[in-house]
């Protein structure tokens, strides 16, 4: 049971591809946070549900805790950490504090990557839209209305670049 | 969205921008398990299985072989610090049954930690786990507060002869003859089942022991660092300098759970100890669902005597509490018997509660901790006696709220602070017409009765509340000018993301008279401040708040005065134009802080201090309030039912919210929208169900469902102001109004909904579509 496997694996993370030993059983997202201390990706439930650990897999929003490291051998992987490499806040991450969209933080990696994801594949328009865009995250302590309309207002913000 | 009367001048009321931002969204954040600790080892619990056994034997031999594997310790090999982790409020007549840290002989509900594994890492910690065998003696379990108290049912302490820990009443007046004399009466029975806090982040506890220095370092995700530095005092017979607790600069939401005090982080640290290296353990959410403290669960049954016109004449609620395996501390029940007269005026009252004990987790403070059930219950009354006299819920409400000209109100019965419950201000009545004028509330009725005409279900729920917050005993702070010339402001309170870094900059910055750019926030850590009680009952803003604002103001003084000196001037001629103390605005007549950081902090070894300045430029301040503050609110909720699902759709959702002065408005926006996000899992999704044998029955989030951005609605918000007169800032608390009376209006609008269906009754919360169609039917078939 306890026997585990190394598995030498390619990954690009955050523009950078990195060579690595893993076991067999490490998630993505432990290999983020131990291993690289990529400790931005927080995991919140570890059954794929609340999205904290949500990272962005070769374009696709991904729960890292449901994927085993080995399955990002050849990916390119995103994570918060690579939204703001020299620090400043992008428009989202903008967007996402002018609204009051975070509070404790813990979720809002999670929900910056969703919503990365998404708004790569179109604007989003309406509330109705962003609801549902925000809908695969849970955050406990907003209440919601701060990160629909930071959806909408980065939305805004990348349509008119 | 929302709209704060009344601004205040200076930083305080002033929406800035929160200073912790942009570490967390750039995944810069330090939580607990985000913290180097090099060489730091993994801990995992053995956890029980059974609501209610004895422990027989615990065979970790295999476990301790594997490798990787540094130590395994059950309940017995750690019987030092088996002492009980004691009821955080009790009460004379309460029958304590010892909370253990890991109790070596029984286990008293599933989830209760009995061993702990420690390696190299959390993987293997949790092989290692797989290895452990119990062999455990089943008993009977209590999986109810019915089952409690039923006659001849099983008890939850093995030789009790009954499963009631403690009976708590209040009363006002001569409710039983007052009952007697009313024209009317009503009486219903309701439910609220448990549900927990659900904090993204998990607890977490990590330790390092120095044997050089004798000191035990303890990270711990706790909202109350002193409380649990107080309570390792005295288990490990340490002196409390010698611990040191450090909540971390980022935690990942608390909402009660995380303010109680656990086994784990009494078997954490001492194991580190121990082993003599540093040990980390990370509740997982698996762990979280079984372990973490929860609420809620109460059963009402409740009577009210009212007369032609609706006004109350007397209440009498009988309510049956879940304490959960042991005592954690009777605040919640004790909160529930003070919060049920809620706004209106009540001359006769009789509460009577039992609280029982069950096999299931403990219960303890959760968001609105005790006060949303007994809103649910008197909620429901109010409506319950509009239909019987088939008068406006609206009408029944506004002949018996407490007036704005009442104020100190004395309801006759006692808060769970101890002082004799008293409203310190308000004004109830601006709360609801607010609320009724941003329904458009008599078009809004005659548009249902035409909806209804139609055959639409649609309904209207409103609910009102007074929270108790701003408790003591005291809440400190202290400022002090670093030797690198800025300002330190230290609270003992910590927080879990509610912006304390940025707020008491903001209060300290009124108070001192200087930008807030040149002052600094640090929470949360035992070694920096002596005494502190936590953030808890919405009371920091009502406690921090006053104490950071006076030792600001004592601060300023002894700023004015050290520039006079060095300036030659009188204090009062000092202001502050950036970081330069100048004399009459005058920049080159002036010492910037460093400057006097540099006189009256580090001087000059060995030689004697300018005349007349004071050493060290720090200060402190206490603020104990003489009785706790009262928050207060309206909701209102219009929502449409499909008879076919029972399922419900939120039309409108109107708040209106008085926390007295506040500091940040965006802020407490966020606080109450919050809260009202977690009142509506409460009031239709939430449930912590465990079936009769006690064994849980939701234990992660596909059978327990918290609600995302589809399922909570937009909310028209708005805030009324009435200063508290308890404190210097007027603070109330803000954190738990959104959340206490949400099960409550959603209910009542739900079955307001119903009731051209033969009135189906609502009464249980959360009110799921299984619920509405079961009460639709029970409906139909009598």
């Amino acid at each position: 049971m306890t026997e585990t496997t190394g598995h030498l694996i390619s990954v690009t993370i955050n523009g950078a591809t990195q060579q690595h030993v893993v076991d067999d059983r490490t998630t993505l997202a432990d290999f983020l946070r131990e291993r690289l201390r990529l400790t931005g990706t927080h995991l919140g439930c570890e059954h794929g549900v609340c999205g904290a650990c949500t990272v962005i897999v070769d374009g696709a929003a991904v729960r890292s805790c449901l994927m085993l490291a080995v399955q990002s051998d050849g990916s390119q992987v995103e994570t918060v950490e690579g939204l703001s490499p020299e620090g400043e806040l992008g428009p989202l991450q903008q967007a996402f504090k002018d609204n009051r969209a975070l509070q404790c933080g813990f979720c809002t990696s999670g929900f910056l990557m969703s919503v990365t994801a998404a708004l790569r594949e179109g604007p989003v328009h309406d509330e109705n839209h962003a609801r549902d865009v925000l809908s695969g995250n849970i955050c406990r302590c907003t209440g919601y209305s701060g990160l629909v309309q930071a959806v909408l207002d980065a939305s805004k913000e990348t349509d008119g670049e | 969205m929302s709209d704060h009367a009344g601004a205040v001048k200076g930083m305080i009321g002033t929406s800035v921008a929160r200073r912790e931002d942009d570490r967390l969204l750039t995944g810069r954040g330090r939580y607990l398990d985000d913290l180097e600790l090099p060489g730091a080892l993994a801990a995992a619990f053995v956890r029980s299985t059974f609501a209610h056994a004895n422990i027989r034997s615990i065979d970790a031999e295999a476990a301790r072989a594997l490798p990787g594997v540094i130590a395994v310790y059950t309940g017995a090999d750690l019987m030092e610090i088996q002492k009980p982790l004691a009821p955080k409020v009790t009460h004379p007549q309460l029958r304590d049954h010892p909370r253990l840290p890991m109790p070596p002989r029984a286990v008293h509900y599933v989830g209760e930690p009995i061993a702990v594994v420690i390696a190299r890492t959390r993987y293997l910690a949790e092989d290692a786990i797989e290895l452990i065998e119990v062999d455990y003696e089943e008993l009977p379990a209590v999986g109810s507060t019915a089952a409690a108290l039923a006659p001849g049912g099983p008890m939850a302490h093995e030789g009790d002869d009954t499963n009631i820990a403690v009976t708590l009443s209040q009363s006002a007046g001569n409710t039983d003859q007052a009952m007697r004399d009313a024209p009317h009466t009503v009486s219903a029975e309701f439910t609220v089942t448990r549900g927990g806090g659900h904090s993204m982040e998990c607890r977490a506890v990590a330790a390092r022991h120095d044997p050089a220095t004798g000191q035990l370092v303890v990270w711990d995700t706790t909202q109350s660092p002193h409380y649990a530095r107080q309570q390792l005092s005295t288990i490990y017979d340490m002196p409390e300098d010698d611990i040191r607790i450090i909540a971390p600069p980022d935690v990942g939401g608390g909402f009660g759970p995380k303010a109680q005090f656990y086994g784990e982080e009494v078997v954490i640290p001492w194991v580190a100890k121990k082993i003599g290296r540093p040990v980390k353990w990370v509740e997982d959410r698996s762990e979280n669902f079984v372990s973490a403290m929860m609420e809620r669960s109460q059963t009402h049954r409740i009577e009210v005597g009212f007369d032609d016109e609706g006004h109350l004449i007397a209440v009498r609620d009988h309510v049956e509490h879940d304490q959960g395996a042991y005592c954690a501390g009777l605040q919640v029940p004790s909160i529930t018997t003070s919060t049920v007269p809620g706004p209106y005026h009540v001359p006769n009252i009789h509460v009577e509660l039992l609280a029982c004990y069950t096999n299931m987790v403990p219960t303890s403070s959760v968001r609105g901790a005790g006060r949303p059930q007994a809103v649910f219950a008197m909620e429901r009354m109010m409506d319950r006696i509009a239909e019987h006299l088939d008068i406006d819920p609206a009408l029944v409400r506004e002949r018996n709220l407490i007036q704005a000209d009442e104020f100190p109100y004395e309801v006759g019965i006692t808060f769970r602070d101890g002082s004799p419950l008293t409203y310190d201000s308000g004004d109830f009545p601006a709360l609801l017409s607010g609320t009724l004028d941003r329904l458009d509330y008599p078009n809004l009725r005659a548009e249902q009765a035409e909806l209804r005409a139609e055959g639409r279900l649609v309904g209207i729920g409103l609910a009102c509340y007074v929270e108790g917050c701003g408790l003591g005993p005291y809440e400190g702070a202290k400022v002090r000018l670093t030797n690198r010339g800025r300002i330190l402001v230290t609270l003992a309170a910590a927080g879990q993301g509610q912006g304390y870094e940025t707020v008491y900059a903001q209060i300290a910055s009124d108070a001192l008279g200087l930008d807030m750019a040149y002052i600094d926030v640090t929470t949360g850590d035992t070694s920096k401040i002596p005494f502190g009680q936590g953030t808890f009952a919405s009371r920091i803003t009502a406690t921090a708040g006053p104490a950071t604002y006076q030792a600001a103001q004592q601060m300023r003084e002894r700023l004015t005065e050290t520039a006079a000196i060095l300036l030659k001037c009188h204090p009062a001629e000092i202001t502050f134009v950036g970081d330069r103390a100048c004399l009459d605005g005058d920049t080159d007549k002036a010492k910037t802080l460093l400057e006097l950081a540099q006189v009256a902090n580090v001087g000059k070894h060995g030689i004697t201090l300018p005349k007349g300045v004071r050493a060290g430029l720090e200060t402190s301040a206490y603020f104990a309030p003489e009785r706790a503050a009262y928050a207060s609110g309206a909701h209102a909720a219009v929502v449409e039912v499909d008879p076919d699902t029972g399922g419900v759709t939120i039309l409108k959702y109107v708040i209106g919210h008085d926390c007295g002065n506040v500091i940040n408005p965006k802020l407490v926006d966020g606080q109450v929208l919050g809260g009202f996000a977690h009142g509506i899992g409460n009031a239709m999704y939430e449930e912590a169900a465990y079936d009769a044998d006690a064994q849980p029955q939701a234990a992660s989030y596909l059978d327990y469902s918290l609600v995302s951005a589809t399922e909570v609605p937009d909310v028209e918000l708005f805030h009324i102001h009435t200063p508290s007169p308890l404190n210097p800032l007027g603070a109330k608390g803000a954190g738990e109004g959104g959340t206490i009376p949400a099960p409550a209006a959603i209910a009542n609008a739900v079955e307001d909904a119903l009731r051209p269906l033969g009135a189906p009754r609502i009464n249980h919360a959360p009110v799921t579509p299984a619920r509405i169609v079961d009460a639709i039917e029970h409906a139909a078939a009598t």
